[in-house]
């Protein structure tokens, strides 16, 4: 029999026992339980990653790749758990890992994530301007402060490579294209008349202000299935949705009054606006003398508004019109008779409206439908007068000088609907198609003869870019087009690609076919001209940094049945569609914003060798607008401690071709005369000066801009007009040597920040 | 029997505490990893450790706020390193930790991510990521008026906004006073931020 005591210690030995056992379970486990994992990550092309987060779920274990991608770690976890594999830019891992206390090697990898911040985009023929716009190459602000602009988007755009240097008309004249092959469009619809009507031989600007706009893409060439009719480059405004506040704004200057308000609703979700500006040079010129006689100066009136929503569901809806009246008159010597006077007298009417809607549908789908209206109407007349401003008239025998007595009324009507859609396939890829409808009315008086033309075009367009990996994308469209007046119809197909070459860098090319109708004035004479058509070759390279920009563009363009004169006698002619051009050329840009401090400056240079045999030429030929070669050299320097800004804007461009064309016995155009004007040169200045930065909260916003144009004096010569003998000729100059202007712009706004850290010291 | 349990109680216990102590201990050993790390990987490689201690926890703030402050002192001080990634790397590790607790420290933290996205090209981006930065320190006061690492930002800011903007180092020279007078009165509980103080004493010297 056991004692108590004996029984006690038993027991004790028994828990002792228990207890180490149990211990060195727990010792075991410990020991057992510790699993190395060991492995490498790599991406789809088999290059390691680094700095990848390798982790157990929901346990502290885990580890980071190294620069070899490398990892290693050991985990007391058991059982069967899950890996999850996680970095930025990539898509995250998860698989099951069976944890026994043996080491494993694990090896992983890791695929892409579509990612549009790095993806390469399709830049072929085209530069984007605007502030959220990646890839932009000029921000609004640029587009207002480029000296010799002076907040003229089209002659901010001729800085850039491919615009040739046109002084004496407006337009863009782009790679060896009339100014008619470049189109305009605001959201998407054409904008009919984006010029203001002008006197022959003398520019004017655009009628859009670019405080308008948040983007603008240049395309010189190559551009989208979704637009046509323009046969070298499209111009494209991307209006600004809802202002930041509610402001007023006036514009004071010698040249132009003008006053206005923006007004946002309190819930943000709205905006109206009205402006008025009203420019009348006679003070100008009472300063600054021009060298043609105006008997009545240039007045512009003009007004503006416009109404924006935002709709439930995350849309937009916009409403823009614009209303302008404009006038002026000028005598300029005649060429044919001295002493006698050309007296050339001009008034237009013009009213733009445009309604867009941009909304996100179910499933991913987006659509844009956009309705524009437009009416121009221009009353010009010309008159032959002697010394005292009398009227001359001739006989029908001396018809070079009765055709210089007429008067014409052009009323060019435009409405526009369109509609696009478009759906995101999964990454970064989208379908796109729609359609437009145009209808054109356009009645013209020219003494007594009226004519009218009525055109119903339609249009369609599929369009799809395919992201194949973040580095490859491309772009394919087809686009069809129909013209009721000419009876025909086209099929263009648009291709472009981008590869992204390394980091910042990529290479990119474009084809595509362009169709465009005659000009309104040709087929009225001849309405069955074809469609004249232009094939585009484009390939580029560029190198992009936030601060930096180097880009050089190679392009073949090959035109056909353009459209051209074949003389009946000396005052009629027909057209028909037997002309042809070729035009290539290299251009490059570079735009560096760091390495000079507060200094930003960018360089174009465009080569162009174009030849072309349209209208009235014999053959052939290297155009009048074009010019060999272009430089234009941009700088802006902001000096902080004097809150202003210097810009200044050089530009080049080798002499253009002139020529005198006549008919000879056998009915034939020949060259009478030819030659090259000398070389162009221009350096423009402007400057601003910005008192109410870095204030906070200021209650007037003052913004006090002067500029100079011509700096150095030059006496550019654009080209020649001839007599009708071809005996006499005059040079076609500038109205006036330099333009000078200085204006304030004042901006009352409701701020309304706060500021708590002054409040609470 | 009693021993037995009273060792089953003891482990049990003893489990509980090596829970709490396994946080405790995980964010000491990397909190001197963070003190210790130079490079961006270094400065990475601690923060994917954190944010791992904060998925686990799935209770606590401070891993996750680590982990951006982590990344953010990589931004700091590495010139190469993308903003604008790391920035929303640190933004989605403050809204994991604003999802257990909003405070003023989460809010200097996202003043600092978004700084850091401005300076990338300040003359466009001052007005987003600009506005963003000193909205966030004005949530942040609204929390804890008393956060000296807000005051200290609001310091660096103004310091480092051109004189004729309205900044300049007359204007910071209040701030940094009550930045420095606010550091000295800090109790910070333990593991909680209290980094700040001689940089904000370093700058106030420099506005005398």
């Amino acid at each position: 029999m056991l004692s108590f005591s004996g029984i006690q210690k038993i027991t004790n030995q028994y828990i002792t026992r228990i207890l180490l056992f149990i211990g060195c379970l727990f010792f075991i486990q410990a020991a057992l339980s510790q699993t190395v994992i060991t492995g490498k990550i790599k991406d789809g092309r088999g290059h390691p990653v680094p700095g990848v987060s390798i982790t157990i779920k929901n346990s502290f274990d885990g580890a980071t790749s190294d620069s070899s991608g490398n990892y290693q770690f050991s985990t007391s976890d058991t059982g069967s758990r899950q890996i999850t594999v996680s970095s930025i830019g990539y898509r995250p891992l998860e698989q099951p890992i069976l944890l026994e206390g043996k080491s494993i090697r694990l090896d992983l990898q890791l695929r892409e994530e579509p990612n549009e911040m790095k993806a390469v985009t399709i830049t072929a023929g085209s530069f984007s301007a605007g502030d959220s716009k990646r890839g932009a190459v000029l921000s609004s602000l640029d587009v207002a402060t480029t000296a010799g602009s002076n907040a003229d988007i089209t002659a901010a755009l001729k800085t850039l490579p491919g615009a040739q240097q046109v002084g004496e008309q407006e337009g863009l004249f782009v790679r060896g294209g009339t100014s008619q092959e470049t189109k305009q469009f605001i959201d998407g619809s054409l904008v009919n008349n984006p010029y203001y009507t002008s006197v022959p031989d003398i520019s004017t600007r655009g009628r859009f202000s670019p405080f308008l706009f948040k983007g603008t893409v240049f395309s010189t060439g190559g551009y989208s299935a979704l637009y046509g009719q323009a046969l070298s480059s499209v111009v494209l405004l991307e209006s600004i949705d809802l202002p930041e506040k509610s402001e007023v704004d006036a514009s004071i200057s010698p040249i132009v009054v003008g006053v206005g308000t923006q007004q946002l609703a309190a819930n943000k979700k709205s905006s109206w606006g009205i402006s008025y500006n009203y420019v009348n040079v006679g003070l100008y010129f009472g300063l600054v003398k021009q060298q043609p006689d105006y008997f009545r100066l240039p007045q512009f009136h003009s007004g503006d508004a416009n109404f924006r929503f935002k709709t439930k569901s995350g849309g937009m809806v916009k409403y823009y019109t614009t209303f302008n009246y404009n006038q002026m008159g000028l005598r300029r010597p005649d060429l044919d008779s001295p002493g006698l006077k050309n007296a050339f007298d001009l008034g237009n009417h013009n009213w733009y409206n445009n309604l867009s809607w941009r909304e996100y549908l179910k499933n991913g789908w987006k659509m844009n439908l956009s309705a524009s209206y437009s009416t121009n109407l221009d009353d010009i007349s010309q008159q032959v007068q002697g010394a005292n401003n009398e009227a001359h008239f001739y006989s029908d025998s001396i018809f070079w000088m009765k055709n210089k007595n007429f008067t014409l009324k052009n009323r060019q009507d435009l409405a526009q609907t369109r509609a696009v859609f478009e759906k995101k396939l999964g990454g970064l890829s989208a379908l796109r198609f729609g359609g437009e409808y145009w209808y054109n009315y356009n009645p013209f008086t020219y003494q007594d003869t009226a004519r009218t033309l009525r055109d119903n075009m339609f249009a369609g367009f599929v369009e799809t870019d395919i992201y194949l990996t973040n580095e490859l994308a491309a772009k394919i469209g087809l686009r069809y087009e129909y013209s009721s007046l000419i009876r025909k119809s086209d099929l263009a197909p648009r291709i472009s690609l981008a590869y992204k070459t390394g980091k910042d860098a990529q290479i990119s090319a474009a084809y595509g076919i362009f169709y465009q109708k005659a000009e309104n004035q040709q087929l009225f004479y001849t309405p069955d001209l074809g469609f004249t058509r232009a094939t585009h070759y484009i390939l580029n390279y560029q190198k992009m940094t936030k601060d930096q920009m180097f880009r050089v563009e190679a392009y073949y363009k090959k035109y056909r049945d353009l459209i051209k004169t074949e003389p009946v006698n000396y005052y009629y002619f027909n057209y028909n569609n037997s002309g042809s051009a070729e035009a290539k050329g290299i251009e490059f840009f570079w735009r560096d914003k760091k390495t000079f401090e507060n200094f930003d400056y960018w360089i174009s240079y465009s080569y162009l060798d174009t030849k072309r045999d349209y209208l009235n030429y014999p053959g052939e030929i290297t155009p009048n607008f074009a010019s060999k070669n272009t430089v234009s050299i941009v700088m802006k320097r902001f000096f902080t401690d004097w809150k202003t800004g210097f810009n200044l804007t050089y530009t080049y461009a080798s002499g253009r071709p002139y020529y005198n064309f006549m008919i000879n016995s056998s009915g034939k155009y020949y060259t009478a005369d030819q030659g090259h004007t000398k070389d162009y040169h221009s350096l423009n200045f402007s400057m601003e000066y910005v008192p109410s930065i870095g204030k906070t909260n200021p209650k007037t916003f003052v913004v006090l801009f002067a500029s100079m144009s011509n700096v150095l004096g030059y006496h550019p010569v654009y080209g020649y007009n001839y007599s009708f003998s071809g005996q006499n000729r005059q040079a076609i100059e500038p109205p006036a040597n330099r333009f000078y202007f200085v204006g304030c712009f004042l901006s009352w706004g409701v701020d309304r920040t706060q500021d708590a850290i002054n409040n609470n010291l | 029997m009693k021993p037995i349990l009273f060792t089953f109680l003891l482990l049990l216990a003893y489990s509980s505490q090596a829970q709490s102590d396994r946080y405790t201990e995980a964010m000491k050993k990397n909190l001197a990893a963070f003190g210790a790390a130079k490079t961006t990987a270094d400065f990475q490689a601690v923060a994917n450790t954190f944010e791992r201690i904060g998925d686990a926890e799935k209770t606590q703030w401070l891993p996750y706020y680590y982990a951006g402050l982590s990344l953010s002192t990589a931004g700091w001080s590495d010139p190469n390193l993308d903003k604008d990634a790391n920035s929303t790397r640190i933004n989605a590790l403050c809204d994991k930790a604003e999802t257990i607790e909003k405070n003023a420290e989460i809010y200097a933290l996202r003043n600092m991510s978004a700084t850091q996205q401005m300076m990338v090209d300040p003359q466009t981006r001052w007005q987003t990521y600009g506005q963003q930065a000193s909205a966030f320190l004005q949530s942040g006061l609204k929390l804890d008026p008393d956060n000296p690492r807000l005051y200290y930002l609001q310091g660096e800011s103004v310091m480092n906004t051109p004189e004729a903007f309205g900044g300049g180092k007359a204007k910071a020279k209040p701030i940094f006073e009550k930045a420095v007078e606010l550091f000295k009165k800090e109790q910070p509980k333990p593991m909680y931020p209290h980094w700040g103080q001689e940089r904000a004493e370093e700058e106030l010297a420099k506005c005398q």
